[in-house]
């Protein structure tokens, strides 16, 4: 009979064994949910283009993490790509006057949005609307105006 | 030629003769009305057998392989000057394929092979058809918890080897050459997703869960009854799941990222 519990306990702990490696993977490796149970609130802003932006992208002000993207929409009138943030709630002091940008982390990075603070008094509040922002910086279109520029000049020096 | 024809013709009737037994035992042991009683104390016992004592060599190797990835994936991104993304080449690597594949290849030279001998000296030393003179059917006896416990244990076996090919990673990675902690981690969450990923690789191990204790049972149930045949069977025992294993991986690959 003894022989037998201890069996089952072994198994019992086996299979412990693989719901806790599963929920690391879940939360440690995916981070299916983000775990700063931190309270946040919510702020969006209107950009011309989010580029490769992703949900759960990091939101810094200064290089510091301050929350998470939550949500990219397209706005169907405007055509603005609408970015919700949630913002955890101790860094409730960013002015309205902030601006927001789409930087991307080191060459091949991730990307993620940078607030740069502004000098208003009033703060964002929940639901708040960053109004100054600047789209992501895309490559390809930095290399074609590059190229459409130098051949405009060649083009006016040769005249 | 027409004799060449004629034995390339018997392989594909013997081939298709076992394909045929083979799926018989599975459908006559899988498909029957279950015995809650007697059932569960089997299948605890098999899942002791084949799931638990294949701990130690599941988490010995899962380290192994994850700080290997953690050292050559360091030396390979160094070169580029993003050993940040180092987090995300072990955790995605491990969890889409070497987790599940890695896990059923040593689960079918670990439990699978015992699996195979056992039952082929059971009909070796004719236990079996004793059993079945005492109306007690082996199929339900014998069979039948050894492939339920091999279903339920390799998902669980592939999802604790991936946890530790991760950490085994970390220690490689972060504690010795020294990569950022929060970009290991971070670049991580953010490009491993958890129905793609993490779901998808364990959706695989089922696959090879069903495959390997299949083939493994089978060859048992089927081997020639003398030593020379259970050496045999268990032999190929190890090399068909093996072989299984590798095909069904990239089947299953491709129709993930198809789509499917």
């Amino acid at each position: 009979m003894y022989k037998k519990h201890s069996l089952e306990f072994m198994v019992g702990l086996f299979m412990l064994a693989g719901v806790i490696a599963f929920i690391v993977l879940a939360l440690q490796v995916s981070g299916l949910t983000s775990y700063s149970s931190e309270p946040t609130y919510q702020i969006t802003a209107n950009f011309e283009n989010v580029g490769d932006l992703k949900e759960r992208a990091m939101v810094t002000v200064a290089g510091v993490n301050v929350g998470r993207v939550t949500d990219i929409t397209l706005n169907p009138t405007t055509f603005a790509a609408v970015v919700t943030m949630s913002i955890e709630n101790k860094y409730n002091n960013i002015p309205t006057d902030s601006t927001a940008n789409i930087y991307t982390a080191g060459l091949l990075g991730a990307n993620y949005i940078s607030i740069v603070p502004g000098f208003d008094s009033a703060v964002l509040k929940n639901g708040g609307v960053i109004e100054n922002t600047n789209q992501a910086m895309i490559l390809q279109d930095l290399i074609g105006k590059f190229m459409f520029n130098t051949n405009k000049t060649q083009s006016a020096t040769t005249k | 030629m027409r004799k060449a024809i004629q034995n390339f013709g018997r392989i594909g009737v013997q081939f298709m003769e076992g394909f045929g037994r083979s799926g018989y035992v599975l459908f006559r042991s899988l498909f029957r009305k279950p015995d809650f009683k007697h059932g569960f104390t089997c299948l605890v016992e098999q899942i002791y057998n084949e799931g638990v004592l294949s701990l130690s060599i599941i988490v010995v190797s899962g380290l192994f392989i994850g700080m290997v990835l953690g050292l050559q994936g360091y030396n390979i991104l160094e070169k580029f000057g993003t050993t940040e993304a180092l987090g995300q080449l072990v955790a995605l690597s491990v969890v889409r394929e070497l987790g599940p594949v890695v896990a059923a290849l040593l689960f079918a030279g670990r439990a699978g092979s015992a699996l195979t001998a056992e039952i082929g000296l059971m009909k070796a030393t004719d236990q079996l058809s004793m059993m079945e003179m005492m109306a007690v059917d082996p199929l339900q006896r014998i069979i039948s918890p050894r492939l339920w416990a091999g279903f339920i244990s390799l998902p669980i076996l592939a999802t604790i080897f991936s946890a530790v090919a991760i950490y085994g990673g970390y220690l490689v990675g972060v504690k010795w050459l020294g990569v950022d902690a929060g970009a290991f981690w971070s670049g991580m969450q953010s490009n491993v997703s958890f129905r793609i990923d993490i779901l998808n690789g364990i959706i695989k191990s089922l696959f090879f869960g069903v495959a390997v204790t299949w083939v493994a049972v089978f060859q048992g149930y089927d081997c020639v009854p003398t030593a020379e045949g259970i050496s045999r069977a268990t032999t190929r025992s190890v090399v068909y799941a093996s072989l299984v294993i590798l095909g069904l991986d990239f089947i299953l690959t491709a129709m993930m990222l198809g789509g499917w």
